[in-house]
């Protein structure tokens, strides 16, 4: 076991950017060109890093697996987007803004980069208006906040319920605009599938083409990966069909440490699951709760219709386990209670959803009051269920949504891999344990504008480089690689589907490694995946060949990698003996029933390095909390 | 290429002139059937109204030069646009479920249009072309009245009046939007209004075939 | 809320390259109402596999009508016949017991088919590369609030922005045309003031593009709106025309 190095600055925390961007090594401009960049996954963070790159004069080389870099699921965000603007003179600052996301993270992530976060939070809203985004105003013309989850002041920016949306199209006009100037060459329907290292430093990846199922070598000078978090390991979660974890994992495998994988987020409002069939759950935003109570029925198997049954049969059990927050606890502590009735066989018929009723709401404000804030989102859950939650409750329940766990990453957000950058969900370092809502894009979108192009460039200018070939033999070996997993997952021509073994270990870790875990779940939940990937590798059916457009090969190789990554959890989870955030030990926690923190022995970031797959070295980084005072949170 | 001709060859440019050339033809309608209903009131007033004309021949015989030139446009950029739209949607649907998306005006403007095209060449022949370039020892008068009575010709001459309010119903409040001028406020408007010109057009050059037909033809 | 299954005929459109000769091929389908369509397709996928089979090509991410990835022509109208969903949002209770299903690529000669029902839609990003972005780099730019902007400007903006660019309008028009979504872009920037600067030659450069690579001309049948998932407005190929026609009169360039 080592320690990590986190390259944080010195000096108080209010100056740590400020001095080390005075600190930071600049790159010539006439040089800038001469330097080949490589950035993976042009979602929030990589697309307004792949345009910043390119508009300081780097040559940028952009891939992602979408037609094109509008699709990333950066776009699902529907909330907003935290500023510490103050606009709405209301007790703002940057130093609450920090304060929120290190408590709101549970004390699990490192003070000086959520700082940092805080601090150029602004330029981001600046940045944003400048380019065109149509976020929501007042009638006066200026900008309107909102409040969401875990804060006391307003700060969230937004537009409409399509915030996320509105935002990667403004990175994404950003991007285009570089292609169209030639800075950045864009390389769409590429999925990365190796990390190419030379002489220690990462210099290039291997790509597979989607459509004619070539696999392509590229090299650099640095490597940017920007590919997003890892809920899918769960099969049903609310991310997109297709995000994955390849990218990273390949890269965790050439070095770069996998930190805190056991921190997931389990949003609570989103749509129960219908049936087997089903392929992802659909969120719904956070705000319904504001508005809505959260009951169950009070007796077990209860399968009467919401309507009949009477108010003394109801438990508002958030309401009642913490009156002064209600409805509107976190999300961890909102989605664990639900889980819980459930798990007594008191949810909705009997099964995983709990009610979100509007009556209440409705009688006092109205019908209208409820349709104005609410009626698009009223209106995608008609859509989805085929119920009108004017006239029955929603169902609601827990679904994973986002990951704060990610490679591990430096202050200047490089990986333990020299030249491996790693930005927004991908890697760990802003959320701690559990993240505040309408932070992911905030993170997403500081990392690509405002970080990576200072302390890239710093990289660049520090460093001597080799000049390598795409034609040299790390490539060739590295290509060689990728080809033989292809072949190698077409040959076993098996029983059973890939979808099939997606499910089989989304269930082990959902009810074993998902909203509270404990050791003996956690052990068993090993020795099912590590059973579940010896199955995979003799018995799956992956069809079609590897000569043109193959989702199922595609959906191979990330469950590969996913049977990987799910004992890495596990592992993870097993080995942090205490509860944070979105990581719930059942043995560890109060006597209310809340995440019992051990900061004495657990206030590190864990950051796995791979050795083969089910084993693992732990390195860690102690964490030091000198400006946010350790405390357990309370939402009584 | 300059600008010009990038601009009137442009995707829009060329909806542009269509959409400026159809509004000129909207206005030539417009006094065309105003003169023609003078043969409502009888011979004398037709008579006077077409003599009117002869009096102001080289004026008319350069309006019809530019009317000639307005149509041509039109009527080559609607065949333009025909063939390079085709071009950019070689293949229909299995299920042709157009009559939920669109009206059928909207979708049929190149049918209607080339059956007014084709009316048009037919309406010249009978009626412009004796009148100006043969010896017919017939009075104009004589010349539309005699040809009205003839069911055939009175049949067809209706069917195309209202396909021709059916280009037209369309053409109106198309050439607005071509122009940009779809406003909240206004657009709905423009479309009633087009509806009602559409209406007042196919029916006041109906009405004479039908009037004849009948006073006339002895139906 | 379930019932019980529905069975069903679909006629689903194979196509095994850009260039070969597709068809449709029948599949018989048990599926429940609450499923969604791609749901529904993926459970047929499954079965493929399981006997061997390539199973259908089709694309989606989100699921959540957000991306703009899928986009199917189910029985002749892009996304369906629910209004303002995109495919992954329809369900099947849609459908009557027995009915049969006919399912398509978009077709547009922009939008060439890859295999099955997937289209390659690039030529969207090309047009948005030759002008539909304001030109700001990264920092020095002003405070958010420095130029207000009035909560209708604004709101306005916004509705042509919630463009998802699906490319439903391409599929739907008979002509193929691309003017909703360049609308949309267009008209997105010319109501903010943030957008003033190159108010002309962006819309210059975006119709050129358009033009170039083969989408139609709009011949104002409004099919767009009908079928388009978020509702995008005809008002703003209205405002395209304007936009295009005064910036062609108007400005100094004389090359675009």
């Amino acid at each position: 076991m080592s320690t990590l190095d986190s390259k944080i600055p010195a000096g108080p925390i209010e100056s740590k950017w400020t001095n080390h961007k005075f600190n930071l090594k600049l790159v010539n401009p006439a040089n800038k060109r001469k330097y080949d960049i490589i950035v993976v996954g042009t979602g929030l963070a990589g697309a307004s890093a792949a345009a910043s790159l390119g508009e300081l004069g780097y040559n940028v080389k952009a891939f992602s697996f979408h037609d094109s870099p509008r699709r990333a699921h950066s776009i699902a965000a529907q909330g907003g987007i935290n500023a510490a603007k103050n606009y709405q003179n209301d007790g703002d600052s940057i130093f609450r803004l920090f304060y929120d996301t290190v408590k709101g993270g549970d004390f699990r992530a490192r003070e000086a980069n959520v700082y940092r976060l805080a601090e150029v939070s602004n330029n981001i809203i600046d940045q944003c208006v400048a380019q065109g985004v149509p976020f929501a105003r007042e009638y006066g013309g200026l900008l309107d906040n909102r409040s969401f989850g875990g804060a006391q002041v307003s700060r969230t920016f937004y537009a409409r319920g399509q915030t996320g949306q509105q935002l990667l199209l403004g990175a994404y006009s950003a991007l285009s605009r570089q292609i169209h100037a030639g800075t950045v060459k864009m390389y769409s329907r590429r999925e990365m599938l190796d990390l190419v290292v030379i002489d220690g430093l990462a210099r290039g990846i291997v790509v597979r083409n989607l459509i004619t199922g070539e696999i392509e070598k590229y090299s650099a000078h640095a490597v940017v990966l920007a590919t997003g978090g890892y809920s899918n390991v769960f099969f049903l979660s609310t991310n997109a069909m297709n995000s994955n974890a390849t990218a990273i994992w390949r890269a965790h495998k050439r070095g770069a440490f996998f930190a805190n994988p056991c921190y997931t987020q389990i949003h609570p409002t989103c749509l129960p699951v219908h049936g087997d069939n089903q392929s992802k759950l659909t969120l719904m935003s956070e705000s319904l709760r504001n508005d809505g109570r959260v009951w169950v029925s009070k007796i077990k198997g209860d399968t009467r219709k919401a309507k009949d049954i009477p108010e003394t049969d109801r438990d508002y059990y958030l309401e009642r386990k913490y009156p002064s927050f209600g409805n509107l606890t976190p999300r961890d502590i909102a989605s664990r209670n639900a889980k819980e009735v459930c798990d007594e066989g008191r949810g909705v018929n009997g099964g995983h959803g709990v009610f979100l009723d509007f009556s209440d709401a409705i009688n006092r404000l109205g019908q209208k009051a409820i349709e104005e804030k609410y009626g698009n989102l009223f209106e995608i859950y008609e859509t989805i269920t085929g119920e009108n939650p004017y006239q029955v409750p929603m169902k609601i329940y827990p679904a994973p949504h986002y990951t704060m766990g990610g490679l591990w990453v430096d202050y200047n957000l490089m990986s333990s891999v020299n030249g491996l950058f790693v930005l927004g969900e991908a890697n760990f370092s802003d959320h701690g344990a559990n993240r505040l809502g309408a932070s992911a894009l905030m993170q997403g979108l500081a990392d690509g504008y405002f970080v990576i192009p200072y302390t890239l460039g710093n990289y660049l200018a520090t460093n001597k480089f080799s000049s390598v070939s795409v034609d040299q033999d790390e490539f060739k070996k590295d290509e060689q690689g990728v080809n033989d997993l292809v072949k190698r997952l077409l040959s076993i021509k098996g029983k059973r589907t890939v979808d099939d073994f997606h499910k089989t270990l989304g269930r082990i870790m959902w009810n074993k490694v998902g909203m509270a875990r404990n050791e003996k779940g956690l052990k068993e939940a090993i020795s099912e995946i590590k059973e579940l990937r010896e199955e995979f590798w003799k018995d799956v059916n992956v069809v079609g060949s590897d000569k043109d457009l193959n989702q199922t090969l595609e959906r191979a190789g990330r469950v590969a990698d996913y049977l990987e990554l799910g004992e890495l959890m596990a592992s993870d989870a097993l080995h942090r003996n205490e509860s944070c955030g979105g990581h719930f030990r059942e043995e560890y926690q109060t006597e209310e029933g809340e995440a019992k923190r051990d900061d004495e022995n657990y206030r590190y970031a864990a950051a796995w390095e791979f050795q083969e797959a089910g084993k693992w070295d732990l390195h860690k980084e102690q964490l030091e909390f000198e400006y946010v005072k350790l405390s357990q949170r309370s939402y009584k | 290429m300059g600008w010009f001709s990038r601009f009137i060859n442009s995707s829009i440019g060329k909806k542009f002139f269509m959409g400026l050339t159809g509004v000129l033809l909207m206005l030539f309608l417009i006094m065309h059937l105003i003169g023609n209903l003078t043969l409502f009131i009888g011979e004398k007033a037709f008579t006077n109204y077409a003599g009117t004309l002869e009096t102001l021949r080289p004026i008319v015989r350069v309006i019809e030069v530019i009317l000639a030139s307005i149509f041509i446009i039109h009527i080559y950029s609607g065949i333009r646009l025909w063939w390079e739209n085709k071009k950019a949607n070689p293949k229909q649907y299995a299920v042709n479920a157009k009559s939920k998306e669109s009206s059928i005006f909207s979708r049929t403007t190149v049918f209607t249009g080339s059956i007014v095209f084709i009316f048009l060449v037919v309406h010249l022949q009978t009626f412009w072309y004796p009148n100006n370039f043969e010896e017919t020892g017939k009075s104009l008068y004589q010349i539309v009245t005699g040809s009205f009575a003839n069911p055939v010709y009175s049949l067809f001459y209706v069917l195309a009046m209202i396909l021709l309010g059916f280009h037209l119903n369309h053409g109106f409040q198309s050439a607005f939007q071509t122009f940009g001028w779809n406003h909240k406020k206004y657009f709905p408007f423009i479309q009633k209004v087009g509806t009602i010109y559409a209406i007042l057009m196919a029916a006041g050059f109906a009405s004479l075939p039908i009037y004849f037909l009948i006073s006339r033809g002895g139906m | 809320m379930s019932g019980t299954n529905l069975n069903l005929k679909l006629k689903v459109w194979r196509q095994a390259s850009p260039k070969s000769v597709g068809a449709f091929v029948d599949y018989q389908v048990s599926v429940s109402p609450d499923s969604s369509f791609l749901e529904m397709l993926d459970e047929i996928n499954n079965n493929l596999e399981k006997n061997n089979q390539d199973p259908i090509v089709f694309e989606s991410d989100c699921r959540e009508g957000i991306c703009g990835t899928c986009g199917l022509v189910i029985n002749g109208q892009p996304h369906g016949p629910i209004p303002r969903i995109a495919t992954c949002q329809l369900h099947m209770r849609n459908f009557k017991d027995g009915e049969t299903i006919y399912v398509e690529p978009f077709r547009a000669t922009a939008f060439p088919v890859i295999k099955d029902l997937a289209v390659d839609r690039s030529a969207f990003d090309k047009i948005i590369q030759a002008g539909g972005y304001i030109s700001v780099n990264t920092g020095g730019v002003p405070d958010a609030n420095e130029i207000p902007i009035s909560k209708e400007i604004a709101a306005e903006a916004f509705d042509s922005a919630a463009c998802i660019g699906c490319g439903a309008c391409v599929a739907a028009c008979k002509n193929s045309s691309a003017m909703l979504f360049v609308g949309a872009k267009v008209s997105q920037f010319a109501l903010l003031p943030q957008g003033q600067p190159e108010r002309e030659k962006r819309v210059e450069a975006m119709i050129a593009k358009m033009d170039e690579l083969g989408f139609g001309a709009c011949s104002n049948t409004y099919a767009c709106e009908a079928e388009c998932p978020k509702g995008i407005s005809v008002k703003n190929i209205a405002r395209l025309n304007r936009e295009f026609v005064k910036a062609k009169l108007k400005s100094q360039n004389v090359e675009a």
